[in-house]
């Protein structure tokens, strides 16, 4: 399947998704309203604490939910440059969180330089790893031994305990190639109790549906996955899923679009607001533009200073970071649903 | 078209206490505790409501409880075998009775 940018798809620009937000205002309230109603004049961040870099759109897997519209076509990779300037930002902003994230952040070629770089300077890495690039090719064999020696922490995603579902959203073959690096993941000791090397998965629902609790479907994750496979993982992240990019071209084209956007406000709840990820992570594109969260990248809701100029990574003072306003609309909702929803899964009990 | 079931209408279930919300209320309580964890998990308690929205053919029930499964985590065949027991219960119900038609067979038959 090629991505909506290589069809040239008029969902490939952020402008045509944001006017089928305008198309619903009127069907279900904006959530700017939504989070006055619930006593909040807007959201503001507090300091942050997470960097979370996208390191570029590059993937050997073309995902049909994926917000980023990721693929093998997709050329745009952040530079060694852009990565330094990142560094220098944790430096100069004494940050101590990175999370990398892509496409497959292991396709650029500064990755590995990247990840060690960050460890030097004593920060927690976590890396989003799609799980077949391990098996992609021989020069990502190593990726797990990588992982170890760097005390990286492993977040990947499986949507299914079983390869039918999983293959309908990540492409055929995928549940095999993964439990296959899950295999190998466990073998360098991650997700086994005491080895300090943490595997978290993260469950998407595969469709138009919300999820259940995340506490629920990590039983059932644990149990058969290691009745059937025995592999183990630590915890079990439940998202939902955004209506942006290929998962919004998803719900137009089956016409559940509106049905889906209801359903998310109907669930929207008001605890999880406090806790919502823009809060606290910092959000880095492959061109060192500054987001509140990896979805406003994709939907290019840049950050910008007070004249209206994007924030670039290179030259943005940290504390200007702190308690600004956060860029909201109707993509916010999936956040805020039943038992709310971030990178690091579910936010409230 | 005009039809006698609206998909809409299941959102509109809460409706049903214009008429007479002090029975509606005491149908919705009861209903919540009913599917609320307990001797029986919240999960396993989903896949019995998609059995028996089968056994009952409810649209409304099937709809809801097939999304239901879904985001509980059961997969396409546990699904399907539950509407199967739900089919076979049903088949069967049937067809023990035809003890009765064969009682009665044997009654008005000459021995
Ligand atoms: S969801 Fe992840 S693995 Fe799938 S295409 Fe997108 S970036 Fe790649
Ligand atoms: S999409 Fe979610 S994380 Fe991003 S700004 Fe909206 S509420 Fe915050």
């Amino acid at each position: 399947m090629a991505t909506l940018a290589r069809q040239q798809h008029p969902l490939a620009d952020s402008a045509s998704q944001l006017r089928h937000y305008d198309e619903v205002t009127g069907i279900i309230p904006p959530f700017s309203s939504t989070l006055q109603k619930a006593g909040y004049d807007g959201l503001f961040a507090g300091r942050p604490e997470i960097l979370q870099i996208n390191v570029g759109k590059l993937c050997n897997q073309t995902c049909r939910h994926c917000h980023v519209d990721a693929g093998p076509d997709r050329r745009e990779v952040m530079s060694r440059e852009t990565m330094e300037q990142c560094l220098q930002f944790l430096d100069r902003s004494g940050m101590k969180t990175v999370d990398i994230t892509g496409g497959a952040p292991e396709l650029n070629p500064h990755y590995r330089w990247l990840v060690s770089e960050c460890r030097q300077r004593g920060c927690r890495v976590m890396t989003r790893c799609n799980l077949t690039i391990i098996t992609a090719h021989e020069r990502f064999n190593d990726l797990p031994r990588f992982f170890a020696q760097h005390q990286v922490e492993v977040i990947s995603s499986l949507p299914f305990y079983e390869a039918s579902r999983t293959d309908r959203q990540r492409g055929t073959g995928v549940f095999d190639a993964s439990i296959e690096a899950l295999l190998l993941l466990n073998a360098e000791g991650y997700g086994k109790p005491d080895s300090g090397l943490q595997l978290h998965l993260v469950y998407n629902p595969v469709g138009a549906f919300l999820s259940a609790p995340q506490q629920m479907l990590e039983q059932q994750f644990k149990k058969e996955l290691s009745n059937r496979y025995g592999i183990v993982f630590n915890n079990l992240y439940v998202i939902n899923n955004l209506p942006i990019s290929r998962f919004l071209h998803f719900l137009l084209q089956s016409g559940q679009y509106e049905e889906y956007m209801k359903k998310l406000v109907m669930a929207f709840n008001p605890a999880t607001v406090p806790a919502l990820m823009c809060r606290y992570t910092l959000s880095v594109s492959w061109e060192g533009f500054l987001y509140d969260c990896d979805f406003n990248q994709m939907l290019d809701l840049k950050i910008t200073d007070q004249a209206g100029n994007a924030r670039h990574i290179s030259t943005v003072p940290a504390e200007a970071l702190q308690e600004r306003r956060i860029m909201v609309s109707q993509h916010c909702y999936g956040c805020t649903a039943g038992s709310g929803s971030s990178c690091g899964g579910q936010l409230v009990p | 078209m005009k039809t006698y079931y609206n998909p809409d209408d299941l959102a509109r279930f809460a409706d049903i206490s214009q008429y007479d919300k002090a029975l509606a209320d005491k149908f919705f309580n009861w209903y919540n505790e009913v599917f609320a964890e307990g001797a029986l998990s919240a999960r396993e308690k989903s896949l019995i409501a998609l059995a028996v929205a089968h056994a009952l053919q409810c649209p409304y029930c099937i709809h809801a409880y097939t999304e239901d499964a879904l985001a509980k985590g059961y997969s396409e065949e546990q699904m399907m075998e539950a509407v199967h027991v739900a089919a076979a219960i049903r088949g069967g119900a049937s067809l023990v009775h035809a003890t009765q038609m064969m009682n009665r067979i044997n009654q008005l038959s000459i021995s």
